[in-house]
């Protein structure tokens, strides 16, 4: 049981920490995250099926526990600065160049609705495909399509309109 | 040419995802070629995904700190569960010492030697139980809850009762499952559950000849508490190395769904 868990659930840790850092934006917050999904997975491998997909197991775990997280969080009126979180999020210096559109970009995908942001990193980042991100979120395939397509538009005019226009107006949401 | 499927807006962003097949992906190439302007917005998606992808994957590639290494957490836990199966075993042992020595006193009158009856008897079973399967990390249940109506169908022909499994997660505690265990009062069905912190719980229910109906009776043994009752001729104990005052409310809780059966 031990090798096994080992073997399934090891490899996925660092991608776990990644999902994890964007969603909080706190490097501390995150890896607690991850320690506490950790503990769930070990205590509740009895209910993880041999034939059953480890990565999508994990990941509901994960992504349940980061929405209580928030969800607490924005409940007792706590939040981040954008340019903190940018900074936080940042793994390690890139180029000049690179960093600062990264970090533009970071700051776009924070700027967009918990259930866009997890969409677009599950798909884009994380490499799940739409049936793993409908079952980790829990809502139908079509939700996913629909939030995705949403997620990437929003992040895309906040592009375009630069960094002075997002400041004025952090959130943009396209109403439909 | 003739009858091309409609190129929908789900097609572009498996196309931003490189999930489409070779077919459908020349399709949607053949279009965005004749419409600029989808073209350049599909072409800022996948500007978007790779630019994530090189801002956030650094992170994936970071050493994994001390507090997350999962060998350590396994071997934590572990230790864990094995302090308080020495618990649940010491327990045992104390049992069939007492019942070892009592036993001895009855040497010359074997018709005396004590046989535990009704509910009391109900009561030792599901600590035997509790002490054989709690500490089990490979298989503690027979039968898992994802084949909860195989377990309750197998479990209610072995009883001839109409059986449910309580639902406790109002309380913190998950249906693991069950299985089927023998009892000198014949077959008796185990249900177990357990919490975040992996604290098991195990529900013994079986028929009862004595005592069809008796009111809820309190049991502890060193860490090991009990509650056992019956009901129209089927009883029922809960255990658990929980105290008293927490185990109580969780037993009230099972008589009370198993009443509204």
């Amino acid at each position: 049981m031990t090798d096994d868990m080992m073997g399934l659930v090891e490899p996925l840790i660092p991608a776990l920490r990644r999902y994890a850092r964007s969603l909080l934006r706190d490097v501390v917050a995150a890896d607690d995250l991850v320690q506490d999904c950790l503990e769930r997975v070990i205590g509740r491998w009895h209910q993880h099926r041999p034939d059953g997909n480890t990565r999508t197991w994990v990941f509901t775990i994960l992504h349940n526990l980061a929405i209580n997280r928030l969800t607490q969080a924005s409940r007792r009126g706590q939040h981040m600065t954008i340019d903190d979180a940018s900074d936080a999020v940042l793994a390690r210096p890139a180029s000049q160049e690179d960093r600062l559109r990264h970090r533009d970009l970071l700051r776009g995908l924070q700027a967009l609705p918990e259930d866009q942001r997890s969409v677009l990193l599950l798909v884009s980042v994380e490499d799940l495909s739409y049936a793993e991100a409908a079952r980790v979120l829990d809502v139908p395939i079509g939700t996913v399509m629909s939030r995705l397509s949403r997620a990437r538009d929003n992040l895309l005019r906040a592009m375009e309109t630069g960094p002075q226009a997002r400041s004025a107006a952090p959130v943009l949401r396209r109403v439909k | 040419m003739t009858d091309r499927r409609p190129i929908t807006e789900d097609d572009l962003q498996a196309y931003v995802d490189a999930s489409l097949d070779p077919l459908r992906r020349s399709e949607i190439d053949a279009y965005l070629e004749t419409h600029p302007d989808v073209a350049a917005r599909v072409q800022g998606y996948v500007h978007q995904r790779t630019g994530l992808r090189a801002a956030l994957g650094p992170i994936a590639e970071e050493p994994v700190p001390p507090d997350l290494n999962l060998a350590r957490m396994i071997e934590r836990r572990r230790h864990a569960t094995a302090t308080w199966w020495r618990a649940a075993a010491a327990v045992l042992l104390l049992c069939l010492g007492a019942a070892g020595g009592w036993s001895l006193r009855g040497t010359v009158d074997t018709s005396s030697a004590p046989v535990l009856t009704g509910i009391h008897a109900l009561a030792q079973e599901a600590v035997d139980s509790y002490a054989v399967y709690a500490p089990d990390q490979t298989h503690p249940v027979e039968i898992r809850a994802n084949d909860r109506s195989e377990l309750v169908s197998w479990a209610s022909e072995r009883l001839r009762h109409p059986v449910a499994v309580p639902d406790l997660s109002a309380s913190g505690y998950r249906f693991m499952g069950g299985r089927v265990v023998p009892t000198s009062h014949g077959p008796a069905i185990l249900f177990m559950y357990d919490n975040d912190h992996g604290a098991r719980l195990v529900l013994l229910i079986r028929r009862m000849e004595v005592e069809q109906t008796a009111r809820m009776t309190p049991r502890l043994q060193g860490d090991v508490a009990g509650f056992t009752w019956a009901d129209d001729g089927i009883g029922s104990s809960l255990v658990g190395a929980l105290p008293t005052t927490t185990l109580h409310p969780l037993a009230d809780e099972v008589r009370r769904q198993q009443r509204s059966i």
